[in-house]
């Protein structure tokens, strides 16, 4: 065959695939079409609103002996059970395993998969779960649980007492939420279902400790072959849970594909057939593939308050939800290096929070959707927020004046350190600084190691930073690193990078983690977070709203305190 | 023979320069992927740090850890990924490289059949609307970079018509058969194709416009055309011959450039191609799957200009004789 037959036969098939190719929309038309048209006539209400409720009452609540459903007033009928739910996800997830990793990724697939002892429902309530009763000790030295006798890992094996132990264990020795367990001195029971959690001193945030994204309980006879839990392969491969889906598909970087576990121990659950996580994608494909039906919700893009928000509330197809995620309080905030010279004096501390404008931070960068009234270090959706707590509102007078008394009324200049995608932040506040007359020098960082190097390593020379720290449910867990004096670790990401450390803060602190009080709780953390407010080692900027956007067809979106990090059994889709 | 052989060994040579030159770039920057995987954990304790760091021979020396890295190279051992839960990287990268492939030999060959086409039309009258409008796309394509060209035709065909899909190589609800399933990747493939192609269009319409404006003012063009064959047969038989020489040139040298560009369109339109797997291990400081890549790429580039060597050898017979005579 000679060269021009031979390119010739190439450009007639490259040209015949290629018009064939572009004719091939049709099809795609026709779903989007249908798609739309399910979702118009499915849902007619308010944005925010969950769709009306089916049935009062599932006859499996009562079957199981409890009610451990979250929405038992939104439950389908069998002809809406089944589906298919997509979730376009931008990021990466590395496991499975939330035993041994406190990130937000392994945290939301992880629960699909495994299960734990407790959930939480709105009012921050536990629900029966993995553990059908949770009885704590009159000393407080002790919490007797009784596992659900169906409770099933994938593999046939009975979840028992041994399970829990070394979940406890795995998660003490591994996760980065030390304080979380650290009480915990062992649990009995061995291979039955009636296990004695035993503590070394009372620990109130035990029971939340227990939630999905906290501790799954994953399996003794899987896991305990002295490998290394952190990169143990199990983690990610063959993975075995007792959760309500099954793992079938795992690449960390592409997709995460679930099917319905048919012998899942709380009976009707879960609804859908199939949950798959479209993985790594671009946060503005993940924006349309949402506007264009090939995503059910979307995760992982960070548009917690940004236009993209404001968009899909102008979507008719589209459901924005502002409700879940309560319990991880999340607050950006200003994080400042007390080691220097100029910042460890209080007063320009004080200064620099005085001349922030938190409503501009929060119109300029938020978009206006987040909550600016976050004054102290315990989120304000929490039981132990003090909303009386001293705020410094907006004073350039009261500002310029503290700087005055500190014998910077010429001003001075620091360095802020965050990466590319935070200039805006940093480039606002350094136009806020500069009315008291501190001139802000921007440095760059390539990327989160490289922030770790210059914010906590060794010989740190940061003055200022930008980021925002998670509550995590209880102040044990995600207050206290911030600002305990023995957590002042170099090297070690969100620990108490400040370098902040009063001895009365820490006892109050303490004091606090010790008492089962409700009241005496949150009176021993109002005291502690007065002092932190006046000692301003960080600058609250806002409270971090997380706004979910979804199809409109999607009932029960994962909306609790812990949000997506929760067991999304619950969801279906009303086609 | 000889010849070969010693750009065999120059490409050997090259191979480990990358190889330590990619090495130390990586390293020079602060933090590691032990950092990186702290950030994805939440935090990390300094005993598990120093536990990963040693797990990973990241407490040794760079020195040593290059020569490590190279001897496992040279026994075909790429690392794992960190990031990843140790997957092995050849296997990640295996498994990225036939999309990159299907991407990439699809937007060259559209590049290159559409791009000669319009180029030698555009030729045949320089003066013509047709050939200052190819001068005019040309310039215009290529100055549009093509995760831009990404976004303006995902807006349009799948956003704005919803003709076509917006991401992945296919639709993870699918179910069907063999036929069904190629279609479906065919749906996705169109547009970070010719995302990726309309650059390549642009630069080859250009080259190959010139190209032939030249070759038209031979004197064995005008001797064809005094001999009374039809204007097809001189431009695509006669002339185009000579005027595609600097194409295949050019493509060769560009083979490198559209694996760059495939990184920025396999992100915008989440293919799952290597240039992704490169753009999520930066992201993550995955060093090994990073060196993995780079390493891949260099190759793949080395081969491509070897090859290219071959086919213009191929398609010149001068330079054969003219190599032969020297060699």
């Amino acid at each position: 065959m000679g060269s021009r037959n031979w390119r010739s036969l190439l450009a007639a098939v490259l040209t015949l695939s290629l018009f064939a190719v572009a004719c091939g929309g049709s099809d795609d038309t026709t779903e989007a079409a249908d798609t739309t048209e399910a979702a118009d006539t499915t849902d007619s209400e308010e944005v925010d609103e969950p769709a009306a409720a089916s049935e009062p009452e599932p006859e499996f609540v009562e079957e199981a002996g409890g009610d451990f459903l979250l929405r038992p007033e939104n439950v389908p009928t069998d002809d809406q059970r089944g589906g298919v739910v997509v979730v376009g996800y931008a990021g990466a997830i590395p496991h499975t395993n939330g035993a041994v990793s406190s990130g937000y990724a392994v945290n939301t697939v992880g629960p699909q998969v495994n299960a734990s002892l407790l959930r939480y429902n709105d009012d921050y309530q536990p629900v029966p779960y993995l553990a059908d009763t949770w009885t704590i000790a009159d000393d407080g030295l002790s919490v007797t649980l009784e596992l659900n006798a169906e409770a099933r890992f994938h593999d046939g094996e009975d979840v028992t007492c041994t399970d829990v132990d070394f979940s406890i264990k795995t998660s003490q020795a591994n996760h980065p939420f030390k304080p979380m367990f650290a009480p915990v001195t062992g649990v009995d029971g061995g291979d039955t279902k009636s296990c004695v959690v035993n503590l070394s001193q009372p620990h109130p945030a035990l029971l939340i400790a227990f939630s999905p994204g906290l501790l799954p309980i994953i399996p003794e006879h899987i896991f305990n072959d002295g490998q290394e839990m952190k990169t143990h392969p199990r983690n990610s491969t063959d993975v075995i849970g007792a959760g309500p889906f099954k793992l079938v598909e795992f690449d960390g970087s592409e997709v995460v594909r679930f099917e319905a576990n048919d012998d899942f121990f709380l009976p009707g659950l879960p609804y859908l057939d199939e949950l798959i996580f479209d993985l790594g994608l671009d946060p503005a494909t993940v924006t349309l593939g949402l506007e264009t039906g090939e995503f059910d919700i979307a995760a992982g893009d960070g548009a917690h308050g940004g236009q993209v928000v404001v968009d899909a509330l102008e979507d008719p197809n589209l459901r924005v939800s502002d409700k879940g995620f309560e319990a991880i309080g999340s607050i950006p905030w200003i994080q400042l290096n007390l080691r220097d010279e100029v910042l460890s004096d209080v007063r320009v501390r004080q200064a620099l929070a005085y001349a922030i404008d938190k409503e501009a931070y929060n119109d300029v960068i938020a978009v206006g959707l987040n909550n600016t009234a976050q004054c102290g270090p315990i989120q304000r959706n929490s039981p132990y927020y003090n909303p009386d707590g001293k705020c410094y509102d907006f004073d350039l007078e009261k500002a310029q004046a503290l700087m005055d008394e500190a014998g910077y009324s010429d001003g001075f200049s620091l360095t802020m350190n965050q990466s590319q995608a935070n200039v805006p932040t940093m480039e606002l506040i350094a136009e806020m600084w500069a009315k008291i007359g501190v001139t802000v020098e921007i440095s760059l960082d390539a990327d989160f190691p490289d922030w770790i190097a210059k914010t906590v390593g060794e010989g740190t020379e940061f003055d200022a930073t930008w980021t925002t720290l998670w509550n995590w449910g209880d102040p044990v867990i995600g207050v206290n690193r911030s600002y305990n004096c023995d957590n002042r670790v170099a090297g070690v990401a969100f620990s108490n990078m400040s370098w902040y450390c009063n001895e009365e803060v820490d006892s109050l602190l303490n004091d606090a983690g010790l008492e089962f009080d409700d009241a005496k709780r949150a009176e021993l953390y109002y005291s502690a977070a007065d002092i932190i407010n006046e000692e301003v080692p960080v600058i609250y900027l806002s409270n971090q709203v997380w706004y979910t956007r979804m199809q409109k067809s999607l009932q029960n979106s994962p909306e609790s305190i812990w949000g997506f990090m929760d067991s999304w059994a619950e969801m279906w889709v009303d086609e | 023979m000889k010849q070969i052989a010693v750009r065999i060994l120059q490409a050997f040579g090259l191979v480990l320069a990358v190889i330590v030159l990619n090495f130390m770039l990586v390293h020079l920057a602060p933090g590691d992927a032990v950092d990186a995987l702290a950030g994805t954990a939440g935090e990390m304790s300094p005993e598990t740090t120093e536990r990963l760091r040693a797990q990973y021979g990241l407490d040794e020396p760079v020195t040593t850890q290059l020569v490590t890295y190279i001897g496992n190279v040279l026994q075909g051992d790429l690392g794992v990924s960190i990031g990843n839960n140790n997957r092995p990287v050849t296997e990640m990268i295996a498994e990225r490289l036939w999309p990159t492939v299907l991407l990439s030999i699809t937007a060259l060959s559209f590049a290159i059949l559409v791009g000669v086409f319009v180029g030698t039309l555009a030729a045949r009258r320089p003066e013509s609307g047709f050939s200052h409008f190819t001068t005019v796309f040309a310039l215009v394509g290529f100055a549009m970079p093509a995760f831009w060209t990404g976004y303006l035709l995902l807006i349009v065909f799948s956003a704005k018509l919803g003709w076509l899909p917006v991401s992945g190589m296919e639709d993870l609800r699918f179910r069907g058969g063999w036929f069904a399933q190629q279609w479906d990747v065919a749906k996705h493939l169109f547009l970070p194709a010719l995302a990726l192609g309309l650059i390549y269009i642009a630069a080859y319409s250009r080259l190959s416009r010139a190209s032939m404006l030249e070759v038209l003012e031979s004197d064995y063009v005008r001797t064809a055309r005094a001999k009374g064959l039809g204007e097809r047969s001189v431009l695509f038989k006669h002339a185009l011959r000579n005027g595609v020489i600097p194409i295949v040139t050019v493509m060769g040298l560009q083979f490198g450039a559209i694996l760059s560009g495939a990184i920025l369109v396999e992100t915008v339109f989440s293919w799952p191609g290597v240039g992704r797997l490169a753009f999520e291990a930066v992201v993550e400081r995955d060093t090994n799957v990073l060196l993995g890549v780079l390493f891949l790429v260099s190759l793949a580039v080395i081969i491509a200009n070897f090859l290219t060597d071959l086919l213009y050898r191929f398609i010149d017979p001068r330079i054969r004789v003219s190599g032969s005579a020297n060699g």
